[in-house]
């Protein structure tokens, strides 16, 4: 556990070198400890993959006295299990004409088109951060297998709901934008939805499913193909 | 009761204090970039901290109004025109029903506030009004200003006519000292790419915009190409592989991989945003210790500055 100074009103917690499982957990637990301890003295966090922004109220409380109630709280065993977090399940419609990168991924692999979907969406992804743009979350991790590279040139125009890979990450694309990731599918849920609360399916710390679903059910579940 | 605009300028924007607490869903802070020409608006406008008021950037706004009120345009000095005839900066303005308020260009500095009584009265999202137009939240719609927008306020009986006397008003100059705590990845930064960064002078870039500055000058290297994705704070020195830092701002992505070396100054950040590209920065080091006694000393500065009452 490591905590430094990053601006004005704010510090940076860092738990792990690694995105793993078991950093992700310890981020949760942190956040769980850090928000119980800080209470109105926290303006916001963020949490990521291996680490925590805090930002607080340099009206209350300083550098000082934040750094040493943080490391006196976090060196105490948690009381309170850290959320394990919830399991949600998006249904996918993979195919050619939702993922373009699903045969040069399967190509690059030396696999079929039919092996990667199956390795995508037969693991749990854990929620590691998220950020980009409102709604983006980091999923990982997707078998070394089907992991691949950012494209060289991004694309323009990924379509909202995109499911793509970017080394050992997934993703789902909660809005129509410019993006480098490998499309595999499409999602029909929305990711983000500011007239809904809450404004977002899943949180840092869920757990996500992918499950294949029809083109017709793609379709019947709102599904845009443009 | 509201103003129509007429013509919405380069870019025009509505903006309250910002957008707290909402990091975890991916959004950002959002809210006016010179903080503090912002908040002198609403001060003399007698608002509410924080009231919605309408950022505009190099100029060329224009409004009607529907219902008589009191205005007040703070921050860089754009000339504003009621009906063709001048009126005063950092001063509380009578507006009438049928009047056209117009907002030139600016002579020095990038962004203004343009205040009403009671401030804008729109509906927050997501517990504030700011406009990220790049997340599409905010504001009307999360979109910039554009003719034919209507701006609705309350309807308030009095305001008094205060000014900010000349001498207190802020000059816009073409250079600046930025202040830094040393942060985040610092010790990544060896001491000579540290002495660079802190010894020369760097030329604010033509890539500027609300997410971050681009700064230009000697690159500084970093002895890692980037880390694992992390949260980013507001004013936070990013170096790419290029050396070239950015200073990122309130549209900024909440988290990104790039080393940053520390974080600007709020209030320092504030007047870089007024800065034009070509404009010289110099960067010094302080303590989180002189960072906040600096931050408290210009809160009360700002709570405490004497405004004056017109009489006409």
């Amino acid at each position: 556990m490591k905590l430094q100074v990053a601006g004005e009103n704010s510090l940076i917690l860092y738990l792990g070198k690694d995105a793993d499982e078991a950093t992700s957990a310890r981020v949760q637990a942190a956040v769980a400890t850090i928000e119980m301890t800080l209470g109105d003295r926290l303006l916001d966090l963020v949490p990521s993959y291996a680490s925590i922004l805090i930002l607080f109220d340099l009206q209350s409380v300083d550098h000082m006295t934040v750094m040493k109630t943080l490391h006196k709280a976090l060196a105490e065993p948690t009381t309170r299990a850290a959320g394990k977090g919830r399991t949600i399940t998006l249904p996918v419609y993979y195919s050619r004409e939702t993922g373009i990168d699903l045969e040069p991924l399967a190509a690059r692999a030396s696999l079929s088109v039919e092996q990667v979907i199956e390795l995508h969406a037969n693991t749990g992804y854990r929620v590691f951060a998220i950020g980009f743009a409102p709604g983006f979350a980091y999923l990982g991790q997707v078998d070394p297998r089907i992991a691949a590279p950012r494209l060289r040139t991004p694309r323009q125009r990924v379509p909202r709901g995109s499911v793509a890979i970017a080394d050992r990450q997934t993703a789902v694309y909660p809005s129509e934008s410019p993006g480098g990731w490998n499309l595999v599918g499409r999602c029909p849920v929305s990711l983000f939805n500011p007239a809904q609360d809450p404004a977002m399916p899943i949180a840092v710390g869920d757990e996500v499913y992918f499950e294949p679903i029809s083109r017709a059910q793609f379709l019947s579940l709102g599904g845009d193909l443009g | 009761m509201s103003m129509r605009v007429t013509r919405p300028g380069i870019l025009s924007l509505l903006q309250d204090s910002g957008r707290l607490g909402q990091h975890r869903l991916g959004l950002s802070n959002g809210g006016p970039l010179d903080s503090e020409a912002f908040h002198l608006c609403n001060r003399l406008l007698q608002n509410p901290t924080g009231s919605t008021a309408i950022e505009i950037s190099a100029g060329g706004l224009q409004l009607l109004c529907t219902a008589d009120t009191w205005i007040c345009l703070t921050g860089a000095p754009m000339p504003l025109s009621v009906n063709d005839t001048e009126h005063d900066n950092w001063t509380v303005h009578r507006v009438r029903e049928g009047d056209a308020i117009t907002v030139g260009f600016s002579r020095a500095g990038v962004r203004a506030y343009l205040g009403v009584a009671g401030g804008f009265s729109i509906a927050p999202s997501f517990g504030s009004t700011a406009t990220v137009v790049r997340e599409g939240i905010g504001g009307l719609c999360g979109k910039a200003l554009s003719a034919g927008d209507s701006l609705p306020y309350p309807f308030l009986k009095a305001c008094k006519s205060l000014f900010l006397p000349v001498r207190e008003r802020p000059r816009y100059l073409n250079s600046l000292t930025v202040r830094v705590i040393p942060g985040y990845q610092q010790r990544t930064f060896n001491r000579i790419a540290k002495r660079r960064f802190f010894g020369a002078p760097y030329t604010v870039s033509e890539r500027c915009d609300r997410m971050g500055y681009r700064m230009q000058g000697p690159a500084i290297n970093c002895a890692i190409d980037g880390i694992l994705s992390e949260g980013i704070c507001p004013g936070a020195i990013q170096v790419p592989p290029d050396g070239q830092p950015i200073i990122l701002l309130n549209d900024r992505q909440t988290i990104g991989g790039y080393p940053k070396l520390g974080a600007a100054l709020s209030t320092d950040v504030a007047r870089l945003t007024q800065l034009t590209a070509g404009a010289k920065v110099h960067f010094a080091p302080i303590t989180t210790h002189t960072a906040r006694r600096a931050l408290r000393l210009s809160a009360l500065r700002l709570l405490k500055l004497p405004l004056e009452e017109r009489r006409d």
